[in-house]
């Protein structure tokens, strides 16, 4: 059983707000719903499926009930950033075993507007509460690692904001529109060592949302066909402490997973969506994913090799976290539609992938250097 | 101006009780399994790695080396460094590195358990050696 060609992407929204301090986060949901359902040219009477993670005010009983829905299956995963990559492989699951058939997959909050409610403590709190993990630190123990181990510079992970820089000049709804320099990054101030502050990601409110149908049903719409071959998640924690390595994350056991079942590999991908919410993230990603071996993401990004149109793996052309949107400080939604809009010949035409008929779009959610999930979507123009 | 960090009171539960009561002493316990040998931090009572329930409480020297570390330049209670730090028993662990000079800390460093109070059982920390 795969879920190779199954299910299609038949249509995508992402919000184009960034800061939202006048709406509900309820009412941003419905307004990312309200827009993949137009853009695939449904309603939302055809929604028989609904997925959403921990952004969703409540759960699946006040979403589905706030959005009006009459759903037939339901799945409310949360590995945070990466949720709904994951969404998207489950929704081709469902769809594959005829348990709904048009599935509406919604992400939004405000971040921005005010502060995210706590995470609920899982068994090892007594044991890490007190040490202050934060997303910031948490990614700047992986980089000072992978920089001890592997020669990684602050040049290098420098390169991949520069690309995205590039690439989020041509996109109107950008947080950061500017063009910026290595020595910009290298400049800005040190947030956790040795990350600076322009490693890091946006904070912004706003959401997306995704509908993913039967084969069949994409055909009769109007869009551009883009189906789902491939998917892989897995997860990763320090597991009683043993043999512990933050070099690596667990996008080397959901991307091989992923690729396989697409029957592609990395040299194949002429776009890839890689969540960014700090550098020393896609850098890792890069290598997990088989882009390049492991320790040489660092030059593998380095003089543009991001960039559309100048380097050999164009990433993030929306410009990503890093410079565009982030919203409820989780990545995986944009990635998926940024990926759509490449393979759809939709993206802006600065940053259009010639003939882009294969794409990865791939995050992990939780922290990197203490527990995460990854997941990995391959996405193909039928 | 940084408030004084107030650190959270261990809550405690039946399967690590051991381990917060031993802290009183200035123990640092690890668990061993006694199936497949190995040791794991925190303590759990079924072994993470073999899934078998003969696990026993030891007590760890306290003496570590830095695995990697980040230097967190602002937050609400001041600069604080994070570390992972490798037991000479083998399990890592997350902690913070403390009563040092936060700019010479290093990979591969040597440090030792530190314990600081909190209303109830204190929390390990650890500092160089």
């Amino acid at each position: 059983m795969t879920i190779k060609g199954k299910a299609y992407i038949a249509g995508i929204y992402e919000h184009p707000t960034r800061h939202a301090p006048d709406k509900s986060t309820a009412q941003l949901h419905a307004e990312v719903a309200k827009g993949a359902i137009e853009d695939a040219g449904l309603t939302k009477a055809d929604i028989d499926g609904y997925f959403c993670a921990g952004d969703a005010p409540g759960g699946l009983w006040p979403m589905v009930d706030y959005l009006g829905l009459k759903v037939r299956h339901m799945d409310s995963t949360d590995t945070g950033g990466c949720s709904y990559l994951i969404h998207l492989g489950h929704a081709a699951e469902a769809i594959a075993a005829g348990k709904c058939s048009i599935a509406l997959i919604t992400l939004a909050g405000k971040p921005r507007t005010g502060p995210m409610p706590p995470r609920a403590a899982g068994a090892e709190a007594d044991f890490e509460a007190a040490y202050g993990a934060t997303t910031h630190n948490a990614y700047g123990m992986c980089a000072m690692r992978h920089m001890h181990d592997y020669g990684t510079t602050s040049e290098q992970l420098a390169w991949i904001k520069v690309a995205a820089s590039h690439h989020a000049q041509y996109n109107p709804h950008a947080m950061l529109k500017e063009v910026v320099t290595v020595e910009d990054v290298l400049n800005s101030p040190m947030i956790s060592d040795p990350l600076h502050r322009m490693d890091c990601c946006v904070v912004t409110d706003g959401g997306g949302a995704l509908i993913v149908t039967t084969p069949e049903i994409a055909k009769s719409l109007k869009k551009p066909l883009v189906r789902l071959i491939g998917h892989g998640e897995a997860m990763k924690g320090p597991r009683g402490g043993k043999d512990l390595d933050l070099t690596y994350s667990a996008g080397v056991w959901s991307g091989p997973r992923a690729f396989e079942e697409a029957g592609v590999t990395p040299k194949d991908i002429k776009y890839a969506s890689i969540y960014d919410s700090f550098t020393i993230t896609v850098l890792m990603q890069l290598e997990d994913l088989g882009f390049c071996k492991k320790g040489e993401g660092g030059k593998f990004v380095a003089d543009g090799n991001l960039i559309s149109g100048v380097g050999k793996l164009p990433f993030n052309t929306d410009g990503g976290g890093l410079c565009s949107n982030h919203p409820v400080n989780r990545g995986g939604m944009t990635k998926i539609i940024e990926a759509v809009r490449q393979l759809r010949g939709e993206a802006h035409p600065k940053v259009q992938v010639p003939n882009c008929d294969l794409a990865v779009a791939h995050g992990t959610g939780g922290l990197l250097g203490v527990r995460h999930a990854a997941s990995t979507c391959i996405l193909e123009r039928a | 101006m940084a408030e004084a960090k107030k650190l959270p009171v261990p809550q405690g539960n039946p399967e690590t009780a051991p381990f917060w009561e031993a802290a009183k002493q200035g123990k640092f316990m690890i668990k061993r399994c006694t199936a497949c040998g190995e040791p794991h931090y925190f303590p759990r009572s079924i072994c993470p790695f073999c899934f078998s329930d003969k696990t026993e409480w030891e007590e760890s020297s306290g003496e570590a080396t830095i695995y990697t570390f980040s230097l967190m330049r602002k937050s609400p209670t001041g600069p604080y460094a994070i570390a992972y730090v490798t037991l000479k028993e083998g399990p890592s662990l997350q902690t913070n590195i403390v009563d040092c000079d936060m700019d010479k800390l290093k990979i591969g460093q040597k440090v030792k358990v530190v314990w600081k109070p909190t209303d109830g059982a204190p929390l390990p920390f650890f500092t160089p050696a």
